[in-house]
C-alpha cells in the first residue's frame, strides 16, 4: 500500500533531467578538499627534495615544474685569449659554467642597473672597446679593430630562464656530508632489539594475566591500564641517575645502546601486556580448556597455541613499538650520545634544523629519509596498525 | 659501523635467547623440584601458586624499574635541588608558581588540551562519516591516516617549510605566505604572531592526530546497527538530522575514548615545540619546559617538579581508565 502512496507522488523537480546528488557532490568536494590539505605539506617537501637547490630557495615547490627567471653573471675570458680573425682580434666563449648549462639567456648587460636592457643578439661596447655581443645558450663574441689589452675578463650580467631541473644531489650530499646516513644506520640499532625484546616478555607476562588463575591478578592489570598513561617525562630523571650511577660500577658508558634497548623494553611494556593480554583473553576457551584436559602444561599452551595464535596482535605490537621507538626524540636524547655513532635520525633532523635552518635542500632530503621508514612500514602493514590502534585505546 | 649493526643483531639473539632460556628453564626447575610424575596434589597446587609468578616476573621487574620506581622517585626529586641531592622542601614549587615561562607553559598546555583535541576529533569524524559514503573512501583515509607515520620532528621540517617566511621582495616559498600573497595579503612570519603562532603549532599535532581520531571513530560508526539509521531515514530524517542526533550519541562513549587519548599525547608532546619554536615567542608548553630544564638548566629538581605536574594533570584520565577496566573485568 505504501508503495502505491509513494508513486502516486509526482516528481518535485519534472524538468530537471539531469538529477545530481547534492549532498553526495558536497560530500565528495569537502572530502576531497582535506585529503589535499592533509598530503600537501609532505608533497611539499617530497617534492621540494628532488629540487635544484637553486631553483628551491627562489620559487616555491609547487612552481617546481615551471621554468623560473633569474638572473646571474660570467666573466668573459681574458685578453691572451683573443685570436686574430680575418683583420679582427676575437674573444670567444661561454659565460655559463659547467653546472649553470641548459639556462637560456635572454637579456644581458655590463652593470648592475643595465643587465636586463639588451635583448640576446645585439651587442655593447665595453670599458676595453669592441664590440662584445651574447646569445642565447650562454655563447658570446667580442670583436674589435684594435688587440685587447687588459688583465682581467669583462663581467656580463645576465636575465636567464632555468629549465626545471630535478635531481638526487641532495639526497647524496645528506647521506654523504651531513651524517643522515650514519643516524640511519644508529636509529636501526636502536629499534631493531627495541622492538623484539619487549614482545616475548610482554606475551608471556599477557598470558598468565589471561588465562591463568592466581590472586591479585585484577589489580595487575589495573595496575598495566594506570602505568599505560604514566608520562615518559616521570621516567628520565630516575633513570639516567641510576644509568649514571650504575654503569661506572660496571665499567661502561652511562649513555649506551644497551641502555636505550632495556628502556625502550620497559617503556613499550604496558602497552605490550594490554594489548596482548586483550587479544589473549578473546581466544576460544574451549580450546584451552581441552588442551589442559589432555594434560598439556601452561609452557606447552603458550607456546604452541597460544602464541602463534596471537600472532596479528604481535604484529600490531611490534608495528606500533618500531613505529614509536624510530619517531622517537626524547628517550634517544636523553639516554644516548650526540657523537657520530649513536645520534639516532630524528636527533640529527633536530641538530640540522638548527644548524642548517635556512638550507631546505639539507632539511627537505633528511626530512624525507627520516620519515620513508616508517611509511614504507605503515604502508605495507597498515592493517595491522589499524587493528592494533582499536585494541589499544582503552575502553 | 657494520660492528654496531651485527652487535644489535647479536643483542636481539642474545635478549631473545635469555628469555627463552629463562621461561623454558624456570618452567623446568619448577617441574623438577616439584615433581611433575608423581602427582601430590599439595605440590600441584604449590605449582600451580609459583608458575603465574614465573610468566610475569620479567615484565613486573621492567614495570617496577622503568615505570613504577621512577614515579615515586621522580616526586622525591622535585623536593630536591638541582643536583637532585639536596632537600629544599617545596622551593621548586615555589618557583614554578612564580616563574613566568612556568606559568606561561601552564596557559598554553591549557590551549593545547583544549584545542587540538577538539580539531583532531572533529575533523577525524568528518572523515569518518564522508570517507564510508564514497568509493574512493579508503583511500581518502589512508591518506589522512598517514602522517600517524612520521615522527614529530619530520613534522615539523614539513610544516616549517610550509610556515616558511621570505622578507623582502624575495618570493614566498612557503605555501601559506604564497597563499596569502595570492589573496593580496600581507605575507606573515607565522611563527612570530602572539597566541596564533600557538595554534600554528597546534594545528601540527591535529594534522597527526586525526588519522587516529578516524580510525577508531570510523570502527565506532560501522558498529551502529544498520536498521537503526534505516528507521532514522524511513521517519524521514536527513543526513544531518541522523549525524547529530543517531551517530553522535551512539558513539559518544568512543568519543571520550579518542579525546582523553589525544590528551594525554598532547601533555606529553614536546618535539614539535622544540623544533618549530624552542619555547620563543610565547610558545612554551610543560613537556618542553621540562626538557630544557633537563638538558640545558640541567636542573633535576626542578625538572622532576614540572614532569610531576604533567603527570598530576594526566591523574584523572587515569583513574578514569582504570575504572572503566575493571567495570569491564567485573562482567567477564
Amino acid at each position: 500500500m505504501a508503495n502505491v502512496a509513494v508513486a502516486d507522488i509526482p516528481a518535485k523537480n519534472p524538468s530537471f533531467s539531469l538529477n545530481i546528488d547534492w549532498s553526495k557532490l558536497a560530500t565528495h568536494i569537502v572530502l576531497l578538499l582535506l585529503v589535499i590539505v592533509w598530503t600537501l605539506p609532505t608533497v611539499g617537501l617530497l617534492v621540494s627534495s628532488v629540487r635544484d637547490k637553486d631553483q628551491l630557495t627562489v620559487s616555491g615547490w609547487w612552481s617546481a615544474l615551471t621554468t623560473t627567471e633569474r638572473t646571474g653573471g660570467g666573466r668573459t675570458s681574458g685578453a691572451e685569449a683573443q685570436k686574430f680573425v680575418d683583420g679582427q682580434f676575437v674573444i670567444e666563449g661561454n659565460l655559463l659554467s659547467e653546472d649553470e648549462k641548459g639556462r637560456t639567456i635572454s637579456a644581458f648587460g655590463l652593470t648592475n642597473k643595465t643587465f636586463g636592457e639588451n635583448p640576446v643578439g645585439t651587442s655593447v661596447v665595453p670599458k676595453a672597446g669592441g664590440e662584445l655581443s651574447v646569445f642565447a645558450n650562454g655563447d658570446y663574441r667580442w670583436v674589435s679593430d684594435q688587440e685587447f689589452d687588459f688583465s682581467r675578463g669583462q663581467r656580463v650580467l645576465y636575465v636567464a630562464q632555468i629549465p626545471p631541473r630535478f635531481t638526487l644531489e641532495n639526497y647524496v650530499e645528506v647521506l654523504t656530508s651531513e651524517g643522515i646516513d650514519r643516524s640511519f644506520i644508529n636509529s636501526f640499532t636502536v629499534t631493531i632489539p627495541a622492538t623484539i625484546i619487549p614482545i616475548l616478555i610482554a606475551a608471556f607476562a599477557a598470558y598468565a594475566l589471561a588465562w591463568m588463575q592466581f590472586p591479585g591478578r585484577g589489580y595487575l592489570v589495573a595496575i598495566v591500564v594506570g602505568l599505560l598513561v604514566v608520562p615518559l617525562q616521570m621516567s628520565l630523571i630516575p633513570i639516567l641517575q641510576l644509568y649514571n650511577n650504575v654503569a661506572p660500577m660496571l665499567g661502561v658508558e652511562a649513555k649506551s645502546y644497551l641502555g636505550i634497548w632495556l628502556a625502550h623494553t620497559g617503556f613499550g611494556l604496558p602497552l605490550a601486556i594490554y594489548l596482548l593480554r586483550n587479544y589473549m583473553a578473546g581466544l576460544p576457551k574451549e580450546i584451552m580448556e581441552s588442551a589442559r584436559m589432555d594434560g598439556a602444561s601452561h609452557f606447552k599452551i603458550f607456546t604452541t597455541m597460544v602464541l602463534p595464535l596471537s600472532f596479528p596482535a604481535l604484529a600490531s605490537f611490534a608495528i606500533f613499538q618500531f613505529l614509536w621507538t624510530w619517531n622517537d626524540l626524547l628517550v634517544a636524547t636523553v639516554f644516548l650520545g650526540v657523537g657520530d655513532n649513536e645520534l639516532v635520525l630524528t636527533g640529527r633532523l633536530r641538530e640540522l634544523i638548527g644548524s642548517r635552518g635556512d638550507n631546505w635542500e639539507i632539511l627537505t632530503s633528511g626530512a624525507f629519509i627520516s620519515i620513508i621508514v616508517p611509511l614504507a612500514v605503515f604502508f605495507s602493514l597498515q592493517r595491522y596498525f589499524v587493528r592494533g590502534l582499536l585494541a589499544g585505546s582503552v575502553k | 659501523m657494520l660492528d654496531q649493526v651485527l652487535n644489535a643483531l647479536l643483542t636481539v639473539v642474545i635478549g631473545v635467547g635469555v628469555c627463552v632460556l629463562y621461561f623454558w628453564g624456570a618452567n623446568w626447575v619448577l617441574d623438577r623440584l616439584l615433581g611433575s610424575d608423581e602427582q601430590t596434589s599439595a605440590n600441584d597446587g604449590l605449582r600451580t601458586k609459583i608458575r603465574p609468578w614465573i610468566f610475569l616476573f620479567p615484565a613486573l621487574f621492567f614495570l617496577s624499574l622503568y615505570l613504577i620506581y621512577p614515579v615515586f622517585a621522580t616526586m622525591w626529586l622535585s623536593l630536591n635541588g638541582a643536583s637532585g641531592e639536596n632537600f629544599v622542601g617545596l622551593a621548586n614549587f615555589i618557583w614554578a608558581i612564580q616563574d613566568g615561562n612556568f606559568l606561561q607553559s601552564v596557559y598554553n598546555n591549557l590551549l593545547w588540551l583544549i584545542i587540538v583535541p577538539i580539531g583532531a576529533t572533529v575533523f577525524g569524524l568528518i572523515v569518518a562519516v564522508m570517507a564510508d559514503r564514497l568509493w574512493w573512501g579508503n583511500i581518502a583515509k589512508s591518506l589522512i591516516f598517514m602522517p600517524m607515520a612520521i615522527s614529530f620532528v619530520g613534522a615539523s621540517v614539513i610544516w616549517k617549510f610550509v610556515y616558511d617566511y621570505r622578507s623582502g621582495e624575495s618570493e614566498q616559498i612557503g605555501i601559506l605566505n604564497a597563499i596569502v600573497n595570492g589573496l593580496g595579503m600581507e605575507p606573515q612570519v607565522w611563527l612570530q604572531i602572539p597566541f596564533w603562532n600557538n595554534v600554528f603549532l597546534m594545528v601540527i599535532l591535529i594534522w597527526i592526530q586525526t588519522g587516529f581520531a578516524m580510525v577508531i571513530l570510523s570502527a565506532a560508526l560501522r558498529g551502529i546497527p544498520e536498521e537503526t539509521l534505516e528507521a532514522a531515514r524511513i521517519d524521514g530524517a536527513n543526513d544531518l538530522q541522523i549525524f547529530f542526533s543517531i551517530m553522535i550519541p551512539q558513539i559518544f562513549g568512543t568519543i571520550i575514548v579518542v579525546w582523553t587519548t589525544i590528551t594525554i599525547v598532547v601533555l606529553k608532546v614536546f618535539d614539535i615545540v622544540l623544533a618549530m619554536t624552542n619555547g620563543q615567542w610565547d610558545t612554551q608548553v610543560l613537556a618542553n619546559l621540562m626538557f630544557d630544564w633537563l638538558t640545558r638548566g640541567v636542573d633535576f629538581g626542578r625538572s622532576s617538579t614540572i614532569a610531576l605536574v604533567i603527570m598530576i594533570a594526566v591523574l584523572p584520565i587515569m583513574i578514569w581508565n582504570i575504572r572503566e577496566v575493571n567495570k569491564e573485568e567485573g562482567t567477564r
